[in-house]
């Protein structure tokens, strides 16, 4: 018994090289405007493996709504990696369903972040009503798009940066409520997804500003010409940390841990990098970050660790039920 | 809703050009068909004229190839065979269900009826959540079914599942209507003359209910194959591979590829018309096989 | 409706297969139906009474039930009104073109909800076909309360137009030349004589659209803009919950929500059984 057990992996393994031509299949479940990111990465990641290895790898993509997506891993979807908007959802995959360990954060460089973004502003061509900076999104006659972040995690985002701006440039946490009230007046449909919400202001012509990832914000240019929009960066804004992890459950059991713990770690690869770049992202390693020093401007980013304590916290104070969030619509 | 198409094929025939001498005025004839045909137009024929202008607006060159699109063509698969097995089982059921409650007395049948109804007026949302709290992982059989490798929701079988609830009243509640008018005289004639039961139901019972029985694969086909809520939730959205035709367009229209998104919408669009057609087909059928 | 049953109601013994039927019967509904009903029932079986009222009563809830309920009933009102013109033009009159509107009717039923909504949207929005023209008037549909109520009307549609149908062809034009020749007027033949008639099937048509507008979500989502307290519908803070992963929460609403529609249902059955009554006299 003991040595048939002993010996069945070697044979696997004899198997296995002998037999080349081997397919593997990852899902990659992830959220809305990534689907061009990936699009690219899968390629290169096959070209990749298969010089490496041999193998064909396959990669299924799955995207949707951000908390859709992580409640469908959490019910069984079999998702090999998840590629996120936000760290909150990922650690829901700990915490609700046990599929990774709490600590999945520290497995990959960069608190598993291979590439982050900001929040921008999208305008129509010519900034007709002159916007800036934050400040001028809440002023009267101002109507702002953003998506509900009550069920898209691009909006909590988008929320907490101007929540950041009030409490740094108009004095505290009493001024950043204020201001977010102000802000939200002005919103006159919230979407539930952020592509939705590119869409309301996009192709229904809604909205004088459009509140949005700065990688979505350069997607619109290239899709529908600069000609119709510009980009406004603000002062201050937020380092959007999109988070990937491997779902250790799923891969032990389809036996695809090693390829895609691969697949995560071609993203910081110089190519998965430029990549990243080429896709509007902001990449990590000096080498891309220096190739599109230009494509990227330069302004003062706070964090979601330093800013607000994490996830958890600003999940629980801003956006829970009952939260700050809720407040805006709540109390008249 | 089905119970009333089903009382227009069972009791009286369809109307067929049925120009009957009417004592209404002229002025009072032409105000309301006007006001019918604006809100018709209003509310039908403008959304159905939005899909086909969206879908051609980049020229039939960029619809075909929308079509033909790997992704899509995997979705139009999904879609027939979730149909596929979804229709069939809602037609053996509904028979038997309209077998036994039409033909026999027993207690709790409006109860019966009533919850035979359900599936209808339950909010898509909630006909597919439940489906994930049966067996979601986290669900009443989730780790049994994860231990043993069998994937329910979030694969074909829960994408099914989904679309056999969705449509699970309209063959029972096309039938049940109409076999309770027609009565069962002509079956307890075929028992009293020697005929076996099977016999007596392929042979007098079939027959007399084709047409509603079409008619409800009709609604049926076209409910399941146009399902967007329930089959959202268990779907996993996983592109070429658990995506139908609803989901497809969602998706293509979040790439703002909305020629695509509206070129798989009009196939849609086109089943409903194409359905449509057929039905009215049936109906003048039935009404000349009445003559 | 068939006076032509002679036979005395056959008893059980005398045709076969009940037993084999509604065995069939109760197990396929209880597999496909019943079971992951209970499993919602269940899961909010678990939560204690003030939970249950802080998930299903929140002001933001109460607000969502406001909405679905008064545009449901709003849709179901103007489907009746117009349901009941577009019905009667179809079964009394001829003219160019009426079998296209006949099984036109049918299309909310038969078109996916995402796309009905995507199409809505776009008529209904600032650049629209009817958008814009509305909205110079001051008048926006889409991302409104009045985008909802059209979404809702578009769905409810079919379920007024195909029960209204079958009654008046069934109206025996007897009857109305009867009132005729007593001196009564169209008018009066109309309101005294048919509307009464009518009355059933006009209830149930309300019943069944109203019941599924209650439900409705894939259209709504696109064109009502998901305003908190004032253009969410009830499934969709159901999904919202979801998105929080308070699976309790929106299993509770999802519970209040079911009630409704069985109570909706056993409404609808009810009529129909009084209708039958009602013309069997």
């Amino acid at each position: 018994m003991k040595s048939k057990n002993f010996l069945l992996p070697l044979l696997g393994l004899a198997l296995a090289a002998a037999s080349p031509a081997r397919t593997v299949e990852l899902l990659n479940v992830s959220y809305d405007p990534t689907r061009e990111l990936y699009a690219d990465f899968n390629k290169a990641f096959g070209a990749y493996w298969k010089a490496k290895t041999g193998d064909t790898v396959v990669v299924k993509q799955s995207h949707g709504g951000y908390g859709k997506q992580a409640r469908s891993v959490i019910d069984g979807l079999p998702a090999d990696v998840v590629t996120l908007a936000l760290a909150a959802d990922i650690d829901a995959l700990s915490a609700n369903a046990k599929l990774i360990p709490p600590d999945w954060q520290k497995r990959l460089p960069q608190n598993s972040t291979p590439y982050t973004s900001t929040i921008v502003f999208l305008v129509r061509k010519g900034n007709p009503k002159g916007i800036k900076d934050w400040d001028d999104l809440a002023k009267p006659g101002v109507s702002v798009i953003t998506p509900n972040p009550k069920t898209s995690g691009g909006a909590r985002w988008n929320y907490l940066a101007a929540w950041a701006y009030a409490k740094h440039r108009q004095g505290g946490d009493a001024a950043a409520k204020k201001f977010i009230n102000a802000l939200y007046k002005n919103v006159p449909v919230l979407d539930s997804g952020a592509r939705g919400s590119t869409t309301t202001f996009v192709q229904r012509e809604i909205g004088d500003v459009a509140i949005s990832w700065e990688n979505e914000a350069f997607f619109v240019l290239k899709e529908f010409g600069s000609d119709h929009y510009e980009i406004v960066v603000p002062s201050l804004s937020i380092l959007t940390e999109p988070p990937v992890t491997v779902v250790d459950k799923v891969v032990r059991k389809k036996g695809t841990a090693e390829v895609a713990r691969a697949y995560l770690e071609y993203l910081y690869s110089e190519e998965g990098q430029d990549i990243v770049g080429r896709n509007f992202y902001r990449p990590r390693s000096p080498a891309a970050v220096a190739k599109y020093a230009k494509v990227f401007p330069q302004l003062e980013l706070v964090t979601i660790d330093s800013e607000f304590g994490g996830w958890a916290r600003a999940q629980q104070t801003h956006f829970a039920d009952g939260g700050i969030f809720d407040e805006i619509y709540t109390k008249k | 809703m089905a119970a009333i198409v089903a009382n227009s094929l069972g009791s009286q025939p369809p109307p067929t050009a049925a120009p009957r001498a009417t004592h209404d005025p002229f002025w009072v004839r032409w105000t309301l068909t006007a006001v019918a045909l604006l809100f018709v137009l209003f509310f039908l024929v403008l959304p159905l004229a939005a899909v086909f202008t969206e879908a051609l607006r980049k020229g039939v060159g960029a619809y075909f190839a929308a079509v033909r699109d790997p992704d899509a063509i995997a979705s139009i698969k999904l879609t027939l065979i979730a149909a596929g097995i979804a229709v069939p089982a809602n037609v053996v059921f509904g028979v038997a269900a309209s077998w036994a409650i039409a033909k026999f007395h027993f207690r709790g049948k409006s109860l019966l009826t009533t919850l035979i109804d359900l599936p209808f007026a339950v909010s898509p949302v909630i006909s597919g959540l439940i489906f994930v709290l049966v067996f979601g992982l986290q669900g009443w059989f989730g780790g049994w079914l994860a231990e043993h490798d069998l994937k329910v929701i979030f694969a074909v079988p829960g994408i099914v599942l989904a679309t056999t609830f969705i449509t699970f009243p309209f063959v029972a509640r096309e039938l049940i209507p109409l076999m309770q008018s027609q009565g069962s005289d002509e079956e307890y004639a075929a028992i009293t003359l020697g005929a076996s039961g099977w016999q007596t139901f392929w042979r007098v019972t079939v027959p007399n209910i084709k047409w509603g029985l079409l008619y409800g694969i009709i609604l049926c086909n076209a409910r399941a194959m146009g399902e967007f809520g329930a089959v959202s939730v268990v779907s996993g959205h996983i592109r070429g591979e658990t995506n139908t035709m609803p989901l497809h367009v969602e998706i293509l229209y979040n790439e703002f590829n909305s020629v695509a998104a509206f070129a798989v919408a009009s196939l849609l669009a086109l089943l409903a018309i194409f359905t449509l057609v057929l039905k009215a087909f049936i109906e003048w059928r039935h009404a000349a096989s009445r003559r | 409706m068939n006076p032509a049953v002679t036979f005395p109601q056959p008893s059980r013994r005398v045709l076969p297969g009940f037993g084999l039927s509604l065995g069939f019967t109760l197990t396929y509904l209880s597999i496909i139906v019943l079971i992951p009903l209970a499993a919602a029932f269940l899961k909010t079986a678990g939560m204690s009474w003030g939970e249950f009222v802080a998930a299903v009563a929140s002001p933001r809830v109460l607000a969502s039930y406001r909405l679905s309920f008064l545009a449901s009933m709003a849709a179901g009102l103007v489907d009746v009104f117009f349901g009941l013109i577009v019905a009667w033009v179809l079964v009394r009159y001829s003219f160019p073109g009426r079998r296209i509107i006949d099984a036109l009717v049918d299309l909310p039923f038969a078109l996916p909800t995402a796309v009905a909504g995507i199409a809505l949207t776009t008529i209904y929005a600032k650049h629209g076909w009817v958008g814009r023209w509305l909205e110079p008037h001051g008048i926006k549909v889409a991302f409104t309360e009045i985008g909802v109520f059209v979404a809702l009307t578009f769905i409810g549609l079919p379920f007024v137009v195909r029960t209204l149908q079958p009654v008046l062809m069934e109206l025996e034009p007897e009857i109305e030349e009867a009132a005729a020749s007593l001196g009564a007027s169209r008018w009066k033949t109309l309101t005294r004589v048919i509307l009464p008639e009518l009355t059933p099937a006009l209830l149930t048509g309300f019943a069944l659209a109203f019941a599924r507008a209650l439900g409705e979500y894939g259209s709504v989502v696109f064109i009502s803009g998901n305003m908190p307290m004032r253009t969410e519908i009830v499934p969709l803070l159901i999904i919202t919950k979801l998105e929080q992963y308070d699976y309790r929460g929106a299993t509770a609403i999802a519970v209040v929500m079911l009630v409704a529609s069985f109570l909706m249902l056993l409404l609808i059955n009810l009529l129909q059984k009084w209708s039958r009554r009602y013309h069997r006299v």
